[in-house]
């Protein structure tokens, strides 16, 4: 058996290989076993039937911010039309499941796979503009898309909205909350593995010059265009996913969801979590979601408290409120995000009783 | 033909209303190199505080009015001074976020006061101000409109030309760190251009509202019209501004009357679209040269 890795008291790596690898210490691989084990065998068994639907929210958030963190954390080019590229994905599972009856196991990443072309075809534009020209063209395609979801009727039935059919894995029927938390969080640990390896890898590098120093890059010998789209496109590729899901999960959609505000409320889970950092964005997609349904049930007791509903307030829009106050604050004051205050919290364990 | 007249004339105040909302942007873009991305909410807010003047404290239209001014005016330093000044030398990202938050907050601020309904000013526009001649009919808040509008620019372009603060924005606008060598307060100008774009905005909000009643949805909806006029226009050119908001007005219209009315909300973005593929720095803006 090797020696046991712990943390070095300094920097001593060798090799660029020690530089890259996934867990520094034995301890985190440990811990990240732990973790899987009790998310999958002990967590959905003892929590609540609410609860497991707000996992599942998470777990759904996670994927599309994931994708999201590496356009904007590691490519560096803003996007707002993320809600937009989900809501693409959520329409072409819909759209293939009724119409075509392609089965379940196939609708996920073909959804995937259209989305990221959507997403492509959106990121045409950043061969040519950058910084917040690009946002604004982004701005554009969200709202471009949003219409032709509403307006395209032969095919998205616009307001009226698609009715999905339970999805069914080799004759298996997912029916119950649980069956989806399964499903849910294994393309998430799929996800993930795909996300932090691809950033190790050359593209994940090229990634990473680009947003550092784009001119640079180019300098370097990389495509600029070409890694540019790819970012647009597996970024996308996460959105249709999760918004695959999200169809199914939600049995029916309208085009209401894929709003602006959606795409606002990613961004806000990026940054919340952490750009640059694939657990960020799950610690992202955590805080938000939490957030929003503390805020949900927050609006429901002040509504059943007399004295607020005769003082003719409308205490509904306070979630709005909170939730733009909470951006602000975090960029305010941490703007590397909860994946910081993360390590900030266990370098301080490291660390004590010094102070470095 | 008759048709075709009311739509131009439409479109042209339409459109005059985009780009006098532009210009607020406008100014704080050109002065800080920030995207508001809370101008709707601006507007909304300059709206509604006009609204609480004249309904509740009952003040006389022209104070209320002056008020209201006066508010958006502090409203856009406080906006500077604790939210925006901290981010100076930020990347971009952070600065959006940080707009589409205070977005997001002066939302829920406004609907938690008024609600999401469609609110309207008490009618105080004396009625010779309406235009009507063979087929065309202006309304009296149109012809209103324009003449607030056009007292607006003439002000500004004067405030530019001759005093001394006008002269600080601009030479800031041009070369920052020029000017920073030359003795100008910096902090001091981006203060008073957020200062300035509000009450600019507050005062659109205001016309807005007259012509199309208050409604907190709307109003921001028009902050996100702003980006294609602005784009066409050139990001940095307030002139610009008009003349993109006139040209995206008639585009709405025309689409609206004759192609389909749903398409008239999207024509726009689709425009921008292309622009910034053709030519991103819009009619009147600057082009940004790199070197390395």
């Amino acid at each position: 058996m090797r020696k046991l890795n712990f943390h070095p008291c300094g920097n001593y790596k060798e090799r660029y290989e020690q530089e890259i690898t996934l867990f520094e210490t034995d301890f985190g691989r440990l811990w990240s076993g732990i973790g899987i084990f009790s998310l999958f065998a002990i967590l959905p068994f003892i929590v609540s039937p609410y609860f497991l639907h707000v996992l599942n929210m998470v777990g759904i958030a996670s994927i599309a911010a994931i994708g999201l963190n590496i356009l904007i954390g590691y490519t560096g080019q803003i996007s707002l039309g993320h809600g937009a590229f989900i809501g693409v994905g959520a329409y072409a599972a819909a759209i293939l499941a009724t119409t075509l009856n392609v089965p379940f196991i196939i609708t996920l990443p073909m959804a995937g796979l259209i989305s990221a072309m959507v997403g492509m075809i959106f990121g045409i534009p950043s061969g040519r503009l950058k910084g917040l020209y690009l946002t604004i063209a982004t701005l554009a395609g969200q709202i471009i898309i949003e219409y032709v979801l509403v307006h395209w009727e032969t095919l998205t039935k616009g307001t009226m909205g698609i009715t999905l059919p339970r999805p069914n894995i080799f004759g298996m029927e997912l029916e119950s909350d649980l069956s989806f938390f399964f499903l849910i969080f294994s393309c998430l640990v799929v996800m993930i593995w795909f996300a932090v390896n691809l950033i190790r890898t050359k593209y994940g590098r090229a990634f990473i010059a680009i947003r550092d120093n784009d001119r640079a890059a180019e300098g370097m010998g990389i495509p600029l265009f070409r890694y540019k789209l790819l970012s647009f496109g597996i970024s996308s590729f996460y959105a249709g996913f999760a918004g695959a899901i999200w169809a199914y999960y939600m049995v029916s959609i309208t085009s209401e969801p894929f709003t602006l505000g959606l795409s606002v409320e990613y961004i806000a889970m990026v940054i919340i979590g952490g750009l640059g950092s694939v657990s960020g964005s799950i610690y992202g997609a955590v805080f938000i979601t939490f957030l929003n349904e503390l805020l949900r049930w927050l609006t429901g007791i002040m509504m059943n408290i007399g004295v607020l509903t005769e003082s003719g307030l409308n205490v509904a829009p306070l979630r709005e409120f909170f939730f733009g106050t909470a951006i602000v604050l975090f960029i305010l004051f941490e703007p590397r995000g909860l994946a910081e205050v993360w390590r900030i919290i266990r370098s301080n364990f490291k660390l004590w009783p010094f102070a470095y | 033909m008759n048709f075709f007249l009311q739509l131009f004339i439409n479109g042209i105040s339409i459109g005059f209303l985009y780009g006098l909302s532009a210009m607020g942007f406008v100014m704080i873009f050109k002065s800080s190199s920030v995207l508001n991305f809370a101008h709707g909410e601006l507007l909304a807010l300059g709206a509604f505080f006009f609204l609480a003047m004249v309904t509740w404290v009952k003040l006389p239209v022209v104070l209320a009015f002056l008020a209201t001014l006066a508010a958006c005016f502090i409203l856009g330093f406080i906006i500077e001074r604790f939210f925006l000044r901290p981010l100076i030398g930020e990347p971009l990202i952070y600065v959006i976020m940080l707009t589409v938050g205070l977005a997001s907050m002066f939302k829920g601020f406004m609907l938690l006061f008024w609600g999401g309904n469609l609110q309207t000013y008490p009618d105080f526009l004396p009625a010779f101000l309406g235009i009507e001649w063979h087929v065309i009919n202006i309304p009296p808040v149109y012809t209103a409109a324009l003449i607030i509008g056009i007292m607006f620019l003439i002000l500004f372009g004067l405030f530019f030309k001759y005093s001394s603060q006008g002269i600080f924005m601009r030479s800031v606008a041009d070369n920052q760190k020029a000017a920073l060598s030359l003795g100008v307060h910096v902090q001091r100008v981006f203060a008073l251009s957020w200062a300035i774009a509000a009450l600019v905005a507050g005062m659109s909000g205001i016309v807005l509202g007259i012509i199309n009643g208050i409604n907190v949805h709307d109003l921001s909806a028009i902050g996100l019209k702003v980006f294609p006029v602005v784009i066409l226009g050139g990001l940095d050119s307030i002139g610009g501004a008009i003349i993109g908001g006139l040209i995206i007005g008639l585009l709405e219209t025309f689409t609206g009357g004759y192609i389909s009315p749903s398409l008239s909300d999207v024509v726009p973005y689709v425009i921008l679209v292309i622009i910034l593929m053709v030519k991103p720095y819009g009619l009147f803006g600057l082009e940004e040269i790199e070197r390395v």
